[in-house]
């Protein structure tokens, strides 16, 4: 058993840092497979990589972050979002990502998720919702569907579980689509369509957590619940958000379900403030530093 | 460097002291601030809004002062100076953010106007109570500068310096005025650019290969390099060695934390920033801050009249605190008088720092108004005794 | 002659069996042997089927195994860096 040497060189590869490599996930957790297709659609769309950042929250895909080998924040528990704001603010040719989890970014970050959406900052959100709260233990989160068991719902859960890309749609995001782990070249293309386009954009991957949502529900292996995201996923682009809420064996309807025109933030500031606007160079540094190799 | 004359607004003005902070942060070349409305501190950010656009900055509104508080933390690691404003509720939302900006080393500055409390408290009164909150308000251990104005025009002088301990130490800088210092209007003169000191960036010269993000210098304080210049940075809120990434262990923590610590500790006699009127020979010292320091005067003037030796001393950085100073007065003088607009709080490192080698009088006030000069000056009776 | 062949990094495989349910051509199978995280890394059973598609790579949680596909003369292609 040895790694085929065949000067050959696996493209994601340089998208990762490799001195952290393996991952914390679990076997089968269906994080690390998003990745390959966000990887991929980096890459094919030969965004400038010295030019990306990504942001996470805290959680289990929180870490993804961390894993790329792109400027990496790895913020507090739901606040990437207005991290990302911030960033992409403050230096607009960058691309901001934000890659996080459905508790971070719905639940804690709810808020956030709302009123960048709202805002349409122009920003790409890639949601891993495995619809649990796997880092902490198994606790149900606000995507846990229908009675679902979970460490904190014993007897199953009394709440109904949101719908992310109805609400994200609602708040005003631009750009909204929903895959499973198991589409991952139609998830590509959906992140590279996404990569192209300005203002808010959301996108959820529904992902197996073997080691919590699927064992306490009795749902199988990580390999039983991408077998299932086949079986009852039903890809219907542009379906109304409203009529895409996720039950425990109803279908799951995917797609890319919202894709219009809207300015985002900064290009509707720079026109609202007109002339009161002035463009404003960054002031030369009086002790400019001998031997700096970088570009300043 | 010096300021950059596009930004500041040289000349007298007659402004009130939160007018006066947002120019003393434009000048100082925050260009960029996120916030949410909140009484008595919102004036600063109603007019960042209309200023900053002129100079090529921008205000944003967050949803609330979480988001506000940790907006201004990617604006930094974009490359800008950034900073917030709140007063106690939004203050108190604000307190994960300034543990994260300590831990990641996030140069930025927190305005907190001060009103009374707890909870909404009294949102147009002042109080003086938030000191300790500014201190050790976060979870986990690290250090922190805060620093205290007591007039408009401190607040413009103050609120430079605060943006400059913030990029020297890398560290949040907690602007710690209060409702009265904030609305109060009086003459401020701004001076011109070319005699404004601004601490640049410590941005580092060395190619993205050879950066370490978090690799101390000599005075302990790491180099910085922003997204999108090629560095691939990896800034975490978790124990992080000194690339950056996360080590979860015991030995990195104690490195980390550590130095967090000894960073600012190592320059404690240089943060010393005091103003002192006739310590010498005094027999009782009244040691304020912000608005209570100019309350004691009163006090303090009354009791000179009365032939008792009082000196003062007003806590213009308050964290750190002057430690070794007051350890030195406090071998000198009968009692050292804490009048504050808390219920006791700074007053708890003054006894600590005096370490029973004088009498320490707290003066403490339930805040939504300022002192009444009697009341320090029976406290300053009492020490001369 | 095959079109394609795989790449595996044994140590990296979590053994979730991913890469061999989901390669059309049915080219792995989860052998036998342990890496050292006792995980039971995919081998090629089939390999003359790989047409070096790389949807086992897309689907790889961990980053351990990728396909590309050879030239005529059985040199890899594509994939190369």
């Amino acid at each position: 058993m040895s790694t085929t040497d065949l000067h050959v060189h696996n493209p994601v590869e340089e998208l990762l840092r490799q001195d952290r490599i393996p991952t914390i996930w679990c076997p089968g957790c269906g994080i690390g497979t998003s990745v390959n297709s966000f990887a991929h659609a980096l890459l094919k769309q030969n965004i400038d990589l010295d030019k990306t950042a990504i942001v996470s929250g805290i959680g289990c895909s929180g870490r993804v972050s961390g894993y790329m080998n792109l400027d990496s924040f790895h913020t507090t528990h739901g606040r990437a979002i207005p991290f990302a704001t911030g960033l992409k603010l403050a230096r607009p040719e960058l691309n901001v990502i934000v890659y996080s989890g459905d508790g971070d970014l719905a639940s804690i970050g709810g808020n956030h998720l709302i009123h960048a959406a709202r805002r349409n900052m122009d920003i790409l959100v890639v949601c891993i919702n495995n619809m649990i709260y796997a880092m902490t233990g198994g606790q149900a989160a606000a995507t846990t569907p229908g009675s679902s068991l979970s460490t904190t719902t014993p007897y199953g859960a009394f709440e109904p579980e949101l719908n992310l890309v109805q609400l994200v749609d609602a708040a005003g995001a631009c750009f909204v689509a929903r895959w499973t782990a198991y589409h991952v070249v139609q998830l590509e293309r959906t992140l590279e369509k996404a990569l192209r386009k300005k203002g808010f954009r959301f996108i959820e991957v529904l992902s197996p957590c073997p080691t919590y949502f699927q064992r306490k529900n009795n749902m199988g292996d990580a390999l039983q619940a991408m077998l299932d995201y086949k079986k009852r996923s039903k890809i219907q682009h542009g379906c109304p958000t409203w009529e895409t809420a996720l039950t425990p064996s109803g279908p799951i309807i995917v797609g890319e379900f919202v894709d219009r025109e809207r300015e985002d933030y900064l290009t509707r500031m720079r026109k609202q403030l007109g002339p009161h606007y002035s463009e404003f160079p960054a002031q030369q540094e009086e002790h400019v530093s001998e031997g700096c190799s970088r570009e300043c | 460097m010096h300021a950059d004359p596009r930004t500041v607004l040289t000349g007298t003005h007659f402004i009130n002291g939160d007018a006066a902070c947002c120019e003393g942060a434009l000048a100082a070349g925050a260009r960029y601030a996120a916030g949410y409305p909140i009484t008595p501190s919102t004036e600063i950010v109603e007019r960042f809004a209309a200023r900053a656009p002129e100079v090529g900055g921008l205000f944003i509104q967050m949803e609330d002062e979480i988001a506000s508080s940790i907006a201004i933390q990617g604006m930094v690691w974009g490359g800008q100076k950034a900073f917030t404003v709140t007063s106690g509720p939004g203050f108190s939302l604000m307190m994960e953010h300034i543990g994260l900006a300590a831990m990641t080393e996030t140069p930025v500055v927190f305005v907190d106007v001060q009103r009374g409390g707890p909870s909404t408290g009294l949102p147009t009164l002042p109080s003086q109570s938030d000191m300790m909150q500014a201190r050790f308000g976060s979870h986990g251990d690290y250090a922190v500068i805060a620093l205290s104005p007591n007039s408009p025009q401190e607040c413009f002088d103050l609120a430079i310096q605060a943006f400059n301990l913030a990029e020297e130490f890398r560290v949040p800088v907690m602007f710690m005025m209060d409702e009265c210092v904030g609305h109060m209007t009086e003459k401020v003169v701004i001076p011109p650019a070319d005699q404004i000191e601004i601490y640049p960036r410590r941005h580092t010269q060395k190619p993205p290969g050879e950066f370490r993000l978090y690799e101390p210098g000599p005075d302990l304080v790491p180099e910085m390099a922003h997204a999108g210049e090629g560095y691939k940075v990896y800034v975490t809120g978790l124990t992080h060695d000194r690339r950056g990434y996360p080590s979860l262990n015991p030995a990195t923590q104690k490195e980390l934390v550590t130095r967090l610590f000894e960073k600012i500790r190592r320059a404690a006699d240089r943060l010393v920033m005091v103003e002192s009127d006739q310590l010498e020979g005094a027999d009782v010292v009244v040691v304020s801050y912000g608005i209570t320091s100019r309350v004691a005067q009163r006090a303090v003037h009354a009791a000179r009249a009365k032939g008792i030796k009082v000196g003062t001393l007003r806590l213009i950085c308050v964290w750190p605190f002057p430690e070794k100073l007051i350890r030195e007065l406090a071998s000198k003088v009968k009692a050292l008088v804490m009048p504050e607009l808390n219920m006791g709080q700074v007053v708890i490192e003054l006894e600590r720092c005096a370490a029973g080698q004088c009498q320490v009088i707290s003066v403490p006030h339930a805040g939504g108004t300022v002192h009444d000069p009697a009341e320090i000056l029976q406290a300053i009776e009492r020490g001369a005794q | 002659m095959p079109k394609g062949t795989v790449a595996i990094t044994a140590e990296r495989c979590k053994g979730c069996g991913f890469c061999v349910e989901f390669c059309p051509t049915h080219v792995l199978e989860l052998s036998s042997a342990f890496n050292a995280k006792g995980y039971h890394p995919p081998h090629m059973i089939a390999p003359e089927k790989c047409s070096g598609c790389n949807l086992c790579g897309m689907y790889c949680p961990d980053f351990a195994i990728f396909g590309f596909r050879l030239a005529a003369n059985g040199e890899s292609k594509g994939a190369t860096k």
